[in-house]
């Protein structure tokens, strides 16, 4: 698989490590009530969709950005390719 | 029909006129007692095992496709029972011994060869970690036999012991380990089945449960609804698919692990052999293709193929073990869909809705663990309380943080 990266252009997978479903940016507040809850369900819980997923990749072998792909688990096509940290200030995060 | 050698020559004398076929291809009924989903191997030894051990009646296995053509037939056909974990070596130790009583339970040549499994070892580190493993097999009645260099070298003639780049220091070998014919084992587990009185419906996708005031009543199906007292799923790959269909959420990543036959060679490898230093592992054939694979790709993938990078770390260690495998040219090359949970063990249980029961998270060891987790489902699903073997398999582990997790990697599922 090639991942169009943002600022690098197209990069070869292999550079990439796999770090699951781009939900996991969102981390439960750990002050809310239901702060067990939220955290198994954000551990361990996950939609594994078959079909479009958007999940983080870590440039590890590269510029140690974080991304989140768009990519469909069954065909493995790649549909966008986007900063993770833009992800996250576009939902209020502040860094 | 009895199968026996007697029966060959019979009919290799009248001209082969005298099979039948090994399984029936009944129309759905309108109710059973048990539906099981999913015809691979899991899903066809619970049945058997329902209607033999169990005393079940009126038991269905619905599949999309046919039967078989999963995970069943997408391994690397390895049967052993070397875990470390109290939750995980009872249960596998008590699949290894059901595989050794198969063919004469099943009346059906499986192919069953303990061949045994060897655990190379590259450091002493390694060593420590295989000897307690060894130990915790033998204290479950597992056989564990740590071997020496001088050992290996008389077994393996052919493994480079003197200056290999990550030298051999000794291994641990299963001798009872092996390998199974596996789509033999789909074929033996279903005809079995069959002939009990269940029934096999092959072309028949679930598209959703019926599920009433928190009780499953039955299955929607593409051959339209089957009511049924118990709904038991089996369909490890896909499960997260399947149980989305009963707004269940599971602990599960579905991964792709690749794996590969090389052309018929005469003999070379008497039996199965792990590299220690990197994710390798190998054995033959009886047809004398070589068969080896390592890690799973590592992202969700629901594809059946992977992608080149594991191609090469797998040949890097076929390489780095068996140089000669590189004059050797590649037949075939596959991809199986995973249930990786997270962490690393599989689920048999109950779920919270009455009547709807969950067998899956195999990751990739779900072919050894064939009869165990038949025996066990069944148990589950005949007495409602989960095999003694099996109890450790819940799905509110991971709530509880009672983790069976034999590699010590977390919830990351690519890492197990």
């Amino acid at each position: 698989m090639i991942i169009d990266h943002p600022l690098l252009g197209p990069r070869d997978s292999a550079e990439f490590t796999y770090m699951g479903d781009a939900r996991l940016i969102d981390r439960p507040d750990p002050d809310g009530a239901d702060a067990a809850a939220a955290f198994f369900d954000y551990a361990y819980l996950r939609d594994n969709p078959a079909g479009w997923h958007r999940e983080l990749w870590f440039h590890e072998a590269g510029d140690r950005s974080w991304l989140v792909v768009t990519r469909n688990t069954l065909t493995h096509e790649i549909s966008k390719v986007e900063l993770a940290r833009e992800v996250a200030r576009a939902k209020g995060r502040s860094k | 029909m009895r199968y026996s050698g007697f029966r060959v020559i019979k009919e290799a004398l009248s001209g082969h006129k005298g099979w039948t076929p090994a399984w029936r291809d009944p129309e759905p009924s309108e109710h059973y007692d048990i539906v099981i989903i999913g015809g691979g191997g899991h899903g066809l030894a619970t049945a058997h095992y329902l209607a033999k051990e169990f005393g079940q009646s009126r038991i269905a296995v619905i599949e999309k496709g046919w039967i078989g053509g999963g995970n069943v037939g997408r391994n690397t056909t390895i049967v052993r029972s070397n875990y470390l974990l109290d939750g995980n070596e009872p249960f596998y130790e008590m699949s290894l011994k059901l595989w050794e009583g198969l063919e004469q339970d099943l009346n059906y040549n499986a192919m069953v060869s303990q061949r045994g499994i060897l655990n190379l070892i590259h450091s002493d580190g390694q060593r420590d970690a295989f000897t307690r493993r060894g130990n915790a097999m033998i204290l479950n009645g597992a056989d564990a036999d740590m071997l020496s260099t001088a050992d290996i070298k008389k077994r393996y003639p052919f493994l480079n012991t003197d200056d290999a780049r990550f030298p051999i220091k000794g291994g641990l070998a299963q001798h009872r380990g092996g390998t199974v014919r596996h789509d033999a084992v789909a074929w033996g587990y279903a005809r079995s089945a069959d002939s009990r009185g269940v029934d096999i419906i092959q072309n028949c996708e679930v598209t959703g449960f019926r599920i009433e005031n928190g009780v499953c009543k039955g299955v929607e199906t593409s051959r339209g609804f089957i009511s049924a007292g118990k709904v038991g799923c089996a369909v490890a790959g896909n499960s997260s698919r399947l149980m989305s269909k009963a707004n269940m959420r599971l602990p599960i990543e579905s991964h792709v692990l690749q794996a590969f036959v090389s052309e018929g060679l005469k003999p070379v490898l008497p039996g199965v052999i792990t590299f220690g230093a990197g994710h390798f592992y190998c054995s033959q054939s009886d047809k004398g293709g070589l068969v080896f694979g390592g890690d799973i790709d590592g992202y969700n993938s629901y594809a059946q193929r992977g992608n080149m990078p594991v191609v090469e770390d797998v040949c890097e260690g076929a390489m780095a073990i068996f140089p000669m495998l590189g004059r050797a040219r590649l037949l075939r090359m596959w991809g199986g869909i995973m249930d990786m949970s997270m962490d690393g063990s599989p689920i048999i249980d109950t779920t919270h809705i009455d009547g709807l029961y969950f067998n899956g998270g195999w990751c990739y060891g779900g072919f050894k663990a064939t009869p165990a987790s038949g025996m066990s489902f069944a148990h589950l699903l005949a007495k409602g309380e989960p095999h003694p073997n099996a109890a450790a398999y819940r799905f509110d582990r991971f709530e509880k943080g009672l983790m069976i997790d034999e590699k010590g990697m977390g919830n990351q599922p690519n890492l197990h």
